[in-house]
Protein backbone atom coordinates (compact mmCIF):
# COMPACT_ATOMS: atom_id res chain seq x y z
CA UNK A 1 0.00 0.00 0.00
CA UNK A 2 1.35 3.40 -0.85
CA UNK A 3 2.12 6.04 1.86
CA UNK A 4 -0.42 8.05 0.67
CA UNK A 5 -3.45 5.25 1.21
CA UNK A 6 -4.80 4.95 4.62
CA UNK A 7 -5.81 1.29 4.80
CA UNK A 8 -7.58 1.25 8.21
CA UNK A 9 -8.99 -2.00 9.99
CA UNK A 10 -11.80 -0.93 11.68
CA UNK A 11 -14.90 -2.27 10.48
CA UNK A 12 -14.01 -6.03 9.87
CA UNK A 13 -10.97 -6.21 12.96
CA UNK A 14 -12.22 -9.42 15.01
CA UNK A 15 -10.28 -8.26 17.95
CA UNK A 16 -13.06 -6.81 19.99
CA UNK A 17 -16.14 -8.45 21.32
CA UNK A 18 -19.13 -6.34 19.79
CA UNK A 19 -21.41 -8.50 22.67
CA UNK A 20 -19.23 -6.69 25.20
CA UNK A 21 -19.33 -3.23 23.79
CA UNK A 22 -23.03 -3.11 23.29
CA UNK A 23 -23.42 -4.61 27.27
CA UNK A 24 -21.28 -1.37 28.63
CA UNK A 25 -22.70 1.14 26.01
CA UNK A 26 -26.37 0.35 27.04
CA UNK A 27 -25.30 1.31 30.67
CA UNK A 28 -24.10 5.16 29.30
CA UNK A 29 -26.63 7.75 29.00
CA UNK A 30 -28.21 7.88 26.00
CA UNK A 31 -28.25 11.73 25.12
CA UNK A 32 -24.21 12.20 25.83
CA UNK A 33 -24.15 9.13 23.12
CA UNK A 34 -25.98 10.43 20.67
CA UNK A 35 -23.83 13.68 21.54
CA UNK A 36 -20.57 10.94 20.98
CA UNK A 37 -22.24 10.36 17.64
CA UNK A 38 -22.80 13.90 16.78
CA UNK A 39 -19.13 14.80 17.70
CA UNK A 40 -17.51 11.76 15.61
CA UNK A 41 -18.76 13.88 12.31
CA UNK A 42 -20.00 10.40 11.25
CA UNK A 43 -22.49 11.04 8.11
CA UNK A 44 -24.67 7.72 6.86
CA UNK A 45 -22.39 5.41 4.64
CA UNK A 46 -25.81 4.61 2.09
CA UNK A 47 -25.00 7.58 -0.42
CA UNK A 48 -27.01 10.71 0.99
CA UNK A 49 -24.35 11.41 4.01
CA UNK A 50 -26.80 12.33 6.51
CA UNK A 51 -25.08 13.25 9.63
CA UNK A 52 -26.03 9.75 11.63
CA UNK A 53 -26.05 11.65 15.20
CA UNK A 54 -28.29 14.03 13.94
CA UNK A 55 -30.35 11.11 12.64
CA UNK A 56 -30.20 8.97 15.94
CA UNK A 57 -31.39 12.72 18.37
CA UNK A 58 -34.12 13.26 15.95
CA UNK A 59 -35.99 9.82 16.25
CA UNK A 60 -35.31 9.69 20.12
CA UNK A 61 -37.28 13.03 20.18
CA UNK A 62 -40.17 12.34 17.89
CA UNK A 63 -43.12 11.08 19.52
CA UNK A 64 -44.11 7.54 18.93
CA UNK A 65 -45.67 4.56 20.94
CA UNK A 66 -43.69 2.36 18.44
CA UNK A 67 -40.42 2.75 16.85
CA UNK A 68 -38.18 0.71 14.15
CA UNK A 69 -34.82 0.38 13.30
CA UNK A 70 -34.02 -0.75 9.94
CA UNK A 71 -30.91 -1.61 8.58
CA UNK A 72 -31.05 -1.15 4.36
CA UNK A 73 -29.21 -4.07 3.39
CA UNK A 74 -30.71 -3.43 0.20
CA UNK A 75 -27.03 -2.82 -1.91
CA UNK A 76 -28.58 -2.24 -5.43
CA UNK A 77 -26.06 0.47 -6.67
CA UNK A 78 -24.15 -0.94 -9.78
CA UNK A 79 -20.18 -1.67 -8.38
CA UNK A 80 -20.82 -1.71 -4.74
CA UNK A 81 -20.54 -5.66 -3.07
CA UNK A 82 -19.03 -3.82 0.69
CA UNK A 83 -22.40 -4.42 2.37
CA UNK A 84 -22.52 -8.80 1.29
CA UNK A 85 -18.89 -8.98 2.32
CA UNK A 86 -19.81 -6.99 5.83
CA UNK A 87 -23.00 -8.72 6.50
CA UNK A 88 -21.01 -12.61 5.73
CA UNK A 89 -17.71 -11.06 7.37
CA UNK A 90 -18.74 -9.54 10.68
CA UNK A 91 -23.12 -9.63 10.94
CA UNK A 92 -22.76 -9.66 14.78
CA UNK A 93 -21.11 -5.92 14.44
CA UNK A 94 -24.55 -4.76 12.16
CA UNK A 95 -26.42 -6.33 14.71
CA UNK A 96 -25.18 -4.88 17.80
CA UNK A 97 -25.48 -1.32 15.58
CA UNK A 98 -28.85 -1.98 15.35
CA UNK A 99 -29.44 -2.72 18.60
CA UNK A 100 -27.63 -0.01 19.86
CA UNK A 101 -30.05 2.03 17.78
CA UNK A 102 -32.87 0.84 19.30
CA UNK A 103 -31.98 0.85 22.67
CA UNK A 104 -31.17 4.82 22.51
CA UNK A 105 -34.21 6.21 20.26
CA UNK A 106 -36.43 3.65 21.95
CA UNK A 107 -37.47 1.12 19.59
CA UNK A 108 -37.82 -2.45 20.14
CA UNK A 109 -37.86 -4.16 16.66
CA UNK A 110 -35.46 -4.03 13.69
CA UNK A 111 -35.47 -5.27 10.14
CA UNK A 112 -33.19 -5.85 8.15
CA UNK A 113 -33.87 -5.17 4.44
CA UNK A 114 -31.78 -7.90 2.49
CA UNK A 115 -32.16 -7.04 -1.54
CA UNK A 116 -33.42 -10.59 -2.96
CA UNK A 117 -30.10 -10.92 -4.89
CA UNK A 118 -28.44 -11.82 -1.28
CA UNK A 119 -31.03 -14.58 -0.40
CA UNK A 120 -27.52 -17.03 -0.34
CA UNK A 121 -26.83 -14.93 2.80
CA UNK A 122 -30.15 -15.63 4.66
CA UNK A 123 -29.84 -18.56 6.54
CA UNK A 124 -26.25 -17.65 7.89
CA UNK A 125 -27.95 -14.15 9.12
CA UNK A 126 -30.46 -15.60 10.67
CA UNK A 127 -28.13 -17.71 12.11
CA UNK A 128 -26.03 -14.51 13.60
CA UNK A 129 -29.44 -13.17 14.71
CA UNK A 130 -30.89 -16.05 16.86
CA UNK A 131 -27.45 -16.33 18.55
CA UNK A 132 -27.83 -12.43 18.92
CA UNK A 133 -30.83 -12.58 20.50
CA UNK A 134 -29.78 -14.97 22.93
CA UNK A 135 -27.37 -12.68 24.17
CA UNK A 136 -29.70 -9.53 24.29
CA UNK A 137 -32.10 -11.50 26.43
CA UNK A 138 -28.50 -11.73 29.12
CA UNK A 139 -27.98 -7.90 28.67
CA UNK A 140 -32.26 -7.59 29.52
CA UNK A 141 -32.21 -5.68 26.42
CA UNK A 142 -36.05 -6.39 24.78
CA UNK A 143 -34.94 -6.06 21.15
CA UNK A 144 -36.01 -8.32 17.77
CA UNK A 145 -34.46 -8.36 14.16
CA UNK A 146 -35.89 -9.65 11.50
CA UNK A 147 -35.53 -10.24 7.80
CA UNK A 148 -37.27 -8.60 5.39
CA UNK A 149 -36.47 -9.53 1.82
CA UNK A 150 -36.14 -7.18 -1.47
CA UNK A 151 -37.37 -8.73 -4.67
CA UNK A 152 -35.39 -7.07 -7.34
CA UNK A 153 -35.65 -3.48 -7.31
CA UNK A 154 -32.94 -0.65 -7.04
CA UNK A 155 -35.14 1.97 -5.55
CA UNK A 156 -36.16 -0.08 -2.81
CA UNK A 157 -32.81 1.41 -1.29
CA UNK A 158 -34.10 4.46 -1.05
CA UNK A 159 -35.34 4.32 2.27
CA UNK A 160 -39.05 5.68 2.03
CA UNK A 161 -39.69 3.31 -0.99
CA UNK A 162 -38.08 0.68 0.97
CA UNK A 163 -40.41 1.59 4.11
CA UNK A 164 -43.41 1.37 1.31
CA UNK A 165 -42.65 -1.99 0.34
CA UNK A 166 -42.32 -3.13 3.80
CA UNK A 167 -45.84 -2.48 3.83
CA UNK A 168 -46.60 -4.92 0.83
CA UNK A 169 -46.76 -2.00 -1.60
CA UNK A 170 -45.51 -1.34 -4.75
CA UNK A 171 -41.64 0.50 -4.08
CA UNK A 172 -42.23 4.10 -4.81
CA UNK A 173 -40.44 6.82 -2.86
CA UNK A 174 -42.59 8.96 -0.72
CA UNK A 175 -42.43 12.90 -0.84
CA UNK A 176 -39.94 14.20 1.71
CA UNK A 177 -40.50 15.68 4.64
CA UNK A 178 -41.63 14.27 6.56
CA UNK A 179 -38.61 12.23 7.18
CA UNK A 180 -38.70 8.98 8.41
CA UNK A 181 -37.61 9.54 12.03
CA UNK A 182 -40.58 11.24 12.18
CA UNK A 183 -42.92 9.29 10.17
CA UNK A 184 -41.78 5.90 8.77
CA UNK A 185 -42.54 1.97 8.72
CA UNK A 186 -46.15 1.95 9.92
CA UNK A 187 -46.15 5.78 10.03
CA UNK A 188 -43.54 5.52 13.58
CA UNK A 189 -40.26 7.00 13.93
CA UNK A 190 -37.72 5.09 12.52
CA UNK A 191 -34.48 5.31 11.69
CA UNK A 192 -32.95 3.83 8.63
CA UNK A 193 -29.37 2.92 7.89
CA UNK A 194 -27.43 1.90 5.92
CA UNK A 195 -25.47 -1.59 6.67
CA UNK A 196 -21.94 -0.08 7.29
CA UNK A 197 -22.85 3.54 8.99
CA UNK A 198 -24.83 0.85 12.25
CA UNK A 199 -21.25 -1.01 12.21
CA UNK A 200 -19.50 2.22 12.84
CA UNK A 201 -21.92 3.23 15.16
CA UNK A 202 -20.88 0.29 17.32
CA UNK A 203 -16.92 1.10 16.30
CA UNK A 204 -17.65 4.75 17.99
CA UNK A 205 -19.04 3.07 21.16
CA UNK A 206 -15.69 1.29 21.74
CA UNK A 207 -13.07 3.60 20.19
CA UNK A 208 -14.84 6.87 21.01
CA UNK A 209 -15.29 9.84 19.27
CA UNK A 210 -11.65 11.49 18.83
CA UNK A 211 -10.35 8.46 17.73
CA UNK A 212 -12.63 8.21 14.82
CA UNK A 213 -11.82 11.34 13.62
CA UNK A 214 -8.11 11.45 14.31
CA UNK A 215 -8.61 9.73 10.70
CA UNK A 216 -10.46 11.55 7.68
CA UNK A 217 -11.05 15.68 7.55
CA UNK A 218 -13.23 17.87 8.73
CA UNK A 219 -16.18 17.00 6.03
CA UNK A 220 -15.41 13.65 5.77
CA UNK A 221 -14.63 12.52 9.29
CA UNK A 222 -13.04 8.72 9.47
CA UNK A 223 -12.76 5.74 6.97
CA UNK A 224 -14.77 3.98 4.67
CA UNK A 225 -15.46 1.11 2.97
CA UNK A 226 -15.00 1.12 -0.61
CA UNK A 227 -16.08 -1.41 -3.04
CA UNK A 228 -13.11 -1.66 -6.02
CA UNK A 229 -13.60 -3.54 -9.55
CA UNK A 230 -12.83 -2.98 -13.06
CA UNK A 231 -9.78 -2.39 -14.63
CA UNK A 232 -7.85 -3.18 -11.29
CA UNK A 233 -5.52 -6.06 -10.65
CA UNK A 234 -6.83 -6.36 -6.79
CA UNK A 235 -10.70 -5.98 -6.60
CA UNK A 236 -12.17 -6.16 -3.77
CA UNK A 237 -13.39 -4.66 -0.51
CA UNK A 238 -10.78 -2.11 1.44
CA UNK A 239 -11.37 0.19 4.56
CA UNK A 240 -9.71 3.70 3.82
CA UNK A 241 -8.79 7.03 5.33
CA UNK A 242 -11.31 9.49 3.78
CA UNK A 243 -10.04 12.66 1.93
CA UNK A 244 -7.56 10.55 -0.37
CA UNK A 245 -7.33 12.43 -3.86
CA UNK A 246 -8.53 10.42 -6.67
CA UNK A 247 -4.59 10.30 -7.76
CA UNK A 248 -3.24 8.62 -4.97
CA UNK A 249 -5.84 5.84 -5.44
CA UNK A 250 -5.34 5.18 -8.79
CA UNK A 251 -1.81 4.62 -8.08
CA UNK A 252 -3.22 2.26 -5.98
CA UNK A 253 -5.31 0.51 -7.40
CA UNK A 254 -5.19 0.85 -11.08
CA UNK A 255 -3.65 -0.74 -14.04
CA UNK A 256 -1.36 1.65 -14.81
CA UNK A 257 -3.57 2.78 -18.07
CA UNK A 258 -6.40 4.23 -16.46
CA UNK A 259 -8.56 6.49 -17.86
CA UNK A 260 -11.55 7.20 -15.86
CA UNK A 261 -13.10 5.93 -12.56
CA UNK A 262 -16.65 6.64 -11.87
CA UNK A 263 -16.94 7.54 -8.49
CA UNK A 264 -20.36 6.30 -6.59
CA UNK A 265 -21.74 4.07 -9.16
CA UNK A 266 -24.10 4.52 -11.98
CA UNK A 267 -25.58 7.78 -10.07
CA UNK A 268 -22.11 9.04 -8.97
CA UNK A 269 -19.68 10.65 -11.10
CA UNK A 270 -17.03 9.91 -13.93
CA UNK A 271 -14.04 11.34 -13.09
CA UNK A 272 -11.09 11.31 -16.43
CA UNK A 273 -7.63 10.97 -15.93
CA UNK A 274 -6.99 14.68 -16.17
CA UNK A 275 -9.24 15.51 -12.78
CA UNK A 276 -7.35 12.85 -10.65
CA UNK A 277 -5.28 15.12 -9.28
CA UNK A 278 -7.82 17.83 -8.25
CA UNK A 279 -10.47 15.48 -7.07
CA UNK A 280 -10.75 14.18 -3.00
CA UNK A 281 -13.07 11.11 -2.08
CA UNK A 282 -14.83 12.28 0.06
CA UNK A 283 -17.99 14.95 1.31
CA UNK A 284 -15.72 17.90 0.51
CA UNK A 285 -14.92 16.87 -2.98
CA UNK A 286 -17.08 13.50 -4.48
CA UNK A 287 -18.58 11.39 -2.04
CA UNK A 288 -19.69 7.89 -2.55
CA UNK A 289 -21.41 4.81 -0.76
CA UNK A 290 -18.22 2.96 -2.31
CA UNK A 291 -18.78 1.92 -5.72
CA UNK A 292 -15.34 2.57 -7.24
CA UNK A 293 -14.99 1.47 -10.82
CA UNK A 294 -12.03 1.62 -12.83
CA UNK A 295 -11.73 1.85 -16.80
CA UNK A 296 -8.88 1.56 -18.67
CA UNK A 297 -8.36 3.11 -21.87
CA UNK A 298 -9.46 -0.11 -23.64
CA UNK A 299 -13.08 1.11 -22.77
CA UNK A 300 -15.99 2.71 -24.92
CA UNK A 301 -17.38 5.43 -22.30
CA UNK A 302 -20.43 5.43 -24.66
CA UNK A 303 -20.90 1.76 -23.75
CA UNK A 304 -20.42 2.52 -20.29
CA UNK A 305 -22.93 5.57 -20.66
CA UNK A 306 -25.74 3.12 -22.32
CA UNK A 307 -24.90 0.61 -19.99
CA UNK A 308 -26.21 3.03 -17.05
CA UNK A 309 -29.17 4.74 -18.89
CA UNK A 310 -30.25 1.15 -20.02
CA UNK A 311 -30.34 0.23 -15.96
CA UNK A 312 -31.55 3.78 -15.07
CA UNK A 313 -34.56 3.30 -17.56
CA UNK A 314 -35.31 -0.26 -16.38
CA UNK A 315 -34.88 1.04 -12.77
CA UNK A 316 -37.05 3.81 -12.93
CA UNK A 317 -39.83 3.53 -11.09
CA UNK A 318 -42.14 5.35 -13.18
CA UNK A 319 -44.22 7.12 -10.50
CA UNK A 320 -42.78 10.74 -11.63
CA UNK A 321 -42.49 11.88 -15.14
CA UNK A 322 -39.22 14.01 -15.49
CA UNK A 323 -37.42 10.42 -14.63
CA UNK A 324 -39.85 8.13 -16.53
CA UNK A 325 -39.51 9.98 -19.64
CA UNK A 326 -36.18 11.55 -19.16
CA UNK A 327 -34.02 8.42 -18.55
CA UNK A 328 -35.78 6.73 -22.10
CA UNK A 329 -34.74 9.89 -23.85
CA UNK A 330 -31.54 10.46 -22.39
CA UNK A 331 -31.19 6.66 -24.24
CA UNK A 332 -32.45 7.02 -26.67
CA UNK A 333 -30.99 10.37 -27.50
CA UNK A 334 -27.56 9.12 -27.02
CA UNK A 335 -28.60 6.48 -29.65
CA UNK A 336 -29.28 8.91 -32.02
CA UNK A 337 -26.01 10.75 -31.49
CA UNK A 338 -23.91 8.12 -32.24
CA UNK A 339 -25.89 6.70 -35.18
CA UNK A 340 -25.56 10.67 -36.58
CA UNK A 341 -29.42 10.78 -36.85
CA UNK A 342 -28.80 13.77 -34.56
CA UNK A 343 -26.05 15.66 -34.60
CA UNK A 344 -23.58 16.94 -31.61
CA UNK A 345 -25.08 19.86 -30.38
CA UNK A 346 -28.11 17.58 -29.30
CA UNK A 347 -26.07 16.94 -27.01
CA UNK A 348 -26.64 20.06 -25.22
CA UNK A 349 -29.97 19.66 -25.13
CA UNK A 350 -29.86 16.39 -23.15
CA UNK A 351 -27.41 17.72 -20.63
CA UNK A 352 -30.67 20.61 -20.13
CA UNK A 353 -32.94 17.53 -20.10
CA UNK A 354 -30.90 16.14 -17.85
CA UNK A 355 -30.65 19.24 -15.40
CA UNK A 356 -34.63 19.55 -15.71
CA UNK A 357 -34.22 15.88 -14.34
CA UNK A 358 -32.24 16.58 -11.72
CA UNK A 359 -34.66 19.65 -10.36
CA UNK A 360 -37.91 18.01 -10.83
CA UNK A 361 -37.56 14.32 -10.21
CA UNK A 362 -39.07 13.51 -7.05
CA UNK A 363 -36.18 10.97 -5.29
CA UNK A 364 -32.40 10.45 -5.95
CA UNK A 365 -32.54 8.18 -8.36
CA UNK A 366 -34.10 10.59 -10.91
CA UNK A 367 -32.01 13.42 -9.23
CA UNK A 368 -28.65 12.39 -10.06
CA UNK A 369 -28.86 10.51 -13.51
CA UNK A 370 -27.27 13.69 -14.36
CA UNK A 371 -24.34 12.95 -12.85
CA UNK A 372 -22.97 10.68 -14.53
CA UNK A 373 -24.50 11.49 -17.92
CA UNK A 374 -23.15 15.12 -17.42
CA UNK A 375 -20.03 13.76 -16.57
CA UNK A 376 -19.39 11.53 -19.46
CA UNK A 377 -20.79 13.48 -21.90
CA UNK A 378 -19.10 16.72 -21.06
CA UNK A 379 -15.32 14.35 -20.61
CA UNK A 380 -15.87 12.64 -23.59
CA UNK A 381 -17.89 14.29 -26.08
CA UNK A 382 -15.89 12.16 -29.02
CA UNK A 383 -16.43 8.80 -27.55
CA UNK A 384 -20.26 9.57 -27.57
CA UNK A 385 -20.08 10.64 -31.09
CA UNK A 386 -18.25 8.25 -32.96
CA UNK B 1 -46.54 -27.66 -9.03
CA UNK B 2 -48.19 -27.41 -5.74
CA UNK B 3 -51.94 -26.94 -5.23
CA UNK B 4 -52.59 -23.25 -5.00
CA UNK B 5 -55.23 -22.93 -2.22
CA UNK B 6 -52.63 -25.16 0.01
CA UNK B 7 -49.55 -23.08 -0.43
CA UNK B 8 -51.73 -19.56 -0.37
CA UNK B 9 -53.14 -20.84 2.81
CA UNK B 10 -49.56 -22.13 4.55
CA UNK B 11 -48.02 -19.35 3.48
CA UNK B 12 -50.53 -16.53 4.95
CA UNK B 13 -50.22 -18.77 8.16
CA UNK B 14 -46.78 -18.35 8.33
CA UNK B 15 -46.74 -14.48 7.28
CA UNK B 16 -49.76 -13.18 8.93
CA UNK B 17 -53.36 -11.83 7.35
CA UNK B 18 -52.30 -8.73 6.30
CA UNK B 19 -51.33 -6.59 3.95
CA UNK B 20 -47.64 -6.37 4.85
CA UNK B 21 -47.67 -10.12 4.36
CA UNK B 22 -48.32 -9.74 0.98
CA UNK B 23 -45.02 -9.26 -0.55
CA UNK B 24 -43.94 -12.24 1.59
CA UNK B 25 -46.21 -14.59 0.69
CA UNK B 26 -45.62 -13.45 -3.16
CA UNK B 27 -41.66 -14.17 -2.45
CA UNK B 28 -42.67 -17.55 -0.78
CA UNK B 29 -44.83 -18.98 -3.99
CA UNK B 30 -42.04 -17.66 -6.32
CA UNK B 31 -39.26 -19.68 -4.19
CA UNK B 32 -41.82 -22.94 -4.49
CA UNK B 33 -43.31 -22.45 -8.37
CA UNK B 34 -40.55 -19.43 -9.82
CA UNK B 35 -43.57 -17.62 -11.06
CA UNK B 36 -47.01 -16.58 -9.70
CA UNK B 37 -50.41 -17.42 -11.96
CA UNK B 38 -53.72 -15.78 -11.96
CA UNK B 39 -55.00 -18.59 -9.66
CA UNK B 40 -52.65 -17.71 -7.23
CA UNK B 41 -53.40 -13.98 -7.21
CA UNK B 42 -57.25 -14.47 -6.99
CA UNK B 43 -56.44 -16.61 -4.07
CA UNK B 44 -54.25 -14.26 -1.88
CA UNK B 45 -56.95 -11.39 -2.84
CA UNK B 46 -59.85 -13.59 -1.30
CA UNK B 47 -57.37 -14.05 1.39
CA UNK B 48 -55.75 -11.08 2.29
CA UNK B 49 -58.95 -8.87 1.49
CA UNK B 50 -56.79 -6.69 -1.07
CA UNK B 51 -58.23 -6.73 -4.74
CA UNK B 52 -56.40 -8.84 -7.41
CA UNK B 53 -55.90 -5.75 -9.33
CA UNK B 54 -53.77 -4.03 -6.37
CA UNK B 55 -52.30 -7.53 -5.95
CA UNK B 56 -51.09 -7.37 -9.82
CA UNK B 57 -49.29 -4.00 -9.43
CA UNK B 58 -47.37 -4.94 -6.63
CA UNK B 59 -46.45 -8.04 -8.29
CA UNK B 60 -45.44 -6.14 -11.62
CA UNK B 61 -43.33 -3.72 -9.81
CA UNK B 62 -40.80 -6.13 -8.61
CA UNK B 63 -38.57 -7.71 -10.98
CA UNK B 64 -38.28 -11.61 -9.24
CA UNK B 65 -41.98 -11.57 -8.51
CA UNK B 66 -42.42 -12.89 -12.21
CA UNK B 67 -45.53 -13.40 -13.65
CA UNK B 68 -44.68 -14.84 -16.47
CA UNK B 69 -44.51 -18.92 -16.51
CA UNK B 70 -40.67 -19.69 -15.67
CA UNK B 71 -38.41 -22.90 -15.71
CA UNK B 72 -37.57 -25.10 -12.28
CA UNK B 73 -34.34 -22.96 -12.64
CA UNK B 74 -34.52 -19.47 -13.30
CA UNK B 75 -30.83 -18.39 -14.41
CA UNK B 76 -30.03 -14.28 -13.86
CA UNK B 77 -26.56 -13.54 -15.36
CA UNK B 78 -25.65 -10.06 -14.51
CA UNK B 79 -25.29 -7.38 -16.89
CA UNK B 80 -23.42 -4.67 -15.51
CA UNK B 81 -21.04 -2.87 -16.76
CA UNK B 82 -17.99 -4.79 -15.02
CA UNK B 83 -19.93 -7.94 -15.88
CA UNK B 84 -20.06 -7.17 -19.46
CA UNK B 85 -16.17 -6.02 -19.01
CA UNK B 86 -15.60 -9.13 -17.60
CA UNK B 87 -16.91 -11.59 -19.94
CA UNK B 88 -20.42 -11.60 -19.96
CA UNK B 89 -22.00 -12.27 -23.14
CA UNK B 90 -19.84 -15.26 -23.31
CA UNK B 91 -21.20 -16.50 -21.19
CA UNK B 92 -24.87 -15.80 -22.07
CA UNK B 93 -23.93 -17.28 -25.23
CA UNK B 94 -22.18 -20.63 -23.79
CA UNK B 95 -25.42 -21.03 -21.43
CA UNK B 96 -27.95 -20.20 -25.09
CA UNK B 97 -25.82 -22.80 -26.46
CA UNK B 98 -26.39 -25.63 -23.98
CA UNK B 99 -29.79 -24.54 -23.35
CA UNK B 100 -30.53 -23.74 -27.01
CA UNK B 101 -32.88 -21.29 -25.55
CA UNK B 102 -32.32 -16.80 -26.03
CA UNK B 103 -32.65 -14.67 -23.13
CA UNK B 104 -35.85 -14.79 -22.03
CA UNK B 105 -36.74 -17.90 -22.87
CA UNK B 106 -38.10 -21.10 -21.54
CA UNK B 107 -36.62 -24.35 -22.69
CA UNK B 108 -39.84 -26.84 -23.68
CA UNK B 109 -39.33 -29.01 -20.83
CA UNK B 110 -39.94 -25.93 -18.30
CA UNK B 111 -36.58 -26.77 -16.54
CA UNK B 112 -34.56 -23.86 -17.55
CA UNK B 113 -34.95 -19.50 -17.93
CA UNK B 114 -32.51 -17.75 -19.10
CA UNK B 115 -32.66 -14.01 -17.95
CA UNK B 116 -30.60 -11.15 -17.29
CA UNK B 117 -30.20 -9.24 -14.13
CA UNK B 118 -29.18 -5.50 -13.07
CA UNK B 119 -25.66 -5.75 -10.51
CA UNK B 120 -26.39 -8.70 -8.08
CA UNK B 121 -23.19 -7.74 -6.29
CA UNK B 122 -20.37 -9.37 -7.47
CA UNK B 123 -17.80 -6.73 -9.08
CA UNK B 124 -15.44 -7.93 -7.40
CA UNK B 125 -16.09 -11.58 -9.16
CA UNK B 126 -17.37 -11.44 -12.67
CA UNK B 127 -19.02 -12.95 -14.68
CA UNK B 128 -21.67 -14.04 -12.15
CA UNK B 129 -24.93 -15.17 -12.13
CA UNK B 130 -28.07 -16.62 -9.93
CA UNK B 131 -29.84 -19.67 -10.55
CA UNK B 132 -32.84 -19.46 -8.17
CA UNK B 133 -31.44 -18.10 -5.24
CA UNK B 134 -27.55 -19.34 -5.11
CA UNK B 135 -24.33 -17.56 -6.75
CA UNK B 136 -21.91 -18.25 -8.97
CA UNK B 137 -18.74 -15.93 -9.74
CA UNK B 138 -15.85 -15.65 -11.51
CA UNK B 139 -17.20 -18.03 -14.77
CA UNK B 140 -15.92 -18.92 -17.61
CA UNK B 141 -17.30 -20.80 -20.50
CA UNK B 142 -15.93 -24.05 -19.11
CA UNK B 143 -16.80 -23.31 -15.96
CA UNK B 144 -20.56 -22.18 -17.09
CA UNK B 145 -20.76 -25.45 -19.14
CA UNK B 146 -19.97 -27.51 -15.93
CA UNK B 147 -22.85 -25.42 -13.52
CA UNK B 148 -25.26 -25.83 -16.51
CA UNK B 149 -24.36 -29.79 -16.78
CA UNK B 150 -24.85 -30.38 -13.47
CA UNK B 151 -28.13 -28.96 -13.25
CA UNK B 152 -28.90 -30.94 -16.44
CA UNK B 153 -28.48 -34.18 -14.85
CA UNK B 154 -30.55 -33.00 -12.23
C1 LIG C 1 -32.35 5.17 -5.80
C2 LIG C 1 -31.71 5.08 -4.44
C3 LIG C 1 -31.17 3.87 -4.02
C4 LIG C 1 -30.58 3.77 -2.76
N1 LIG C 1 -30.05 2.58 -2.40
C5 LIG C 1 -29.48 2.46 -1.17
C6 LIG C 1 -28.95 1.22 -0.73
O1 LIG C 1 -28.98 0.23 -1.46
N2 LIG C 1 -28.40 1.15 0.50
C7 LIG C 1 -28.36 2.24 1.34
O2 LIG C 1 -27.88 2.13 2.45
N3 LIG C 1 -28.85 3.43 0.96
C8 LIG C 1 -29.42 3.56 -0.27
N4 LIG C 1 -29.95 4.76 -0.63
C9 LIG C 1 -29.93 5.87 0.35
C10 LIG C 1 -31.09 5.75 1.34
O3 LIG C 1 -32.21 6.46 0.82
C11 LIG C 1 -30.77 6.35 2.70
O4 LIG C 1 -30.27 7.63 2.52
C12 LIG C 1 -29.78 5.55 3.50
O5 LIG C 1 -30.18 4.21 3.63
C13 LIG C 1 -29.64 6.16 4.88
O6 LIG C 1 -28.65 5.48 5.62
P1 LIG C 1 -27.27 6.17 6.00
O7 LIG C 1 -27.59 7.53 6.55
O8 LIG C 1 -26.69 5.26 7.00
O9 LIG C 1 -26.47 6.25 4.75
C14 LIG C 1 -30.52 4.90 -1.91
C15 LIG C 1 -31.05 6.11 -2.35
C16 LIG C 1 -31.63 6.21 -3.59
C17 LIG C 1 -32.19 7.52 -4.02
S1 LIG D 1 -37.30 10.03 -9.60
FE1 LIG D 1 -37.65 8.15 -10.77
S2 LIG D 1 -37.42 6.52 -9.28
FE2 LIG D 1 -37.69 8.43 -8.13
S3 LIG D 1 -39.88 8.61 -7.75
FE3 LIG D 1 -39.51 9.65 -9.69
S4 LIG D 1 -39.84 8.07 -11.25
FE4 LIG D 1 -39.59 7.02 -9.30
Amino acid sequence: MSEKIKKVDNIFSKDCNCKDILAKTLKKDKDSFIQELIDSGLKGRGGAGFPTGLKWKFAKMAEGDEKFVICNADEGEPGTFKDRVILQEVPQKVLGGMALCGHIIGAKKGFIYLRGEYAWMKQDLQKAIDEMHDAFKTMKLDFFIDIRMGSGAYVCGEETALIESMEGKRGEPRNKPPFPASIGFRGKPTVVNNVETLVYTLMIAHIGAPEFKSLGTADSAGSKVFSISGDTPIPGVYELELGMKLSDFVEEFGDGDTKAVQVGGASGFCVPRRKFNDTVIGFEGIPTGGSMMLFNSHRSMYNVLHNYLDFFVEESCGQCTPCRVGCQQLLKGIEAVKSKERDSSYLNELIKLSETMHTASKCGLGQSVANSFNSIVEEFTEEIMY
Amino acid sequence: MIQTKTIVQELVKKHGNNRESLIPVLQGIVEKNNYITDEDIIEIANTLDISAGEIYGTTSFYTFLDTEKRGKYVIRVCKSIIAVMKGKAEIIKTIENILNIKVGETTPDNKFSLLEANDIGWSDKEPSMLINEKVYTELTPEKTTEIIESYLRD
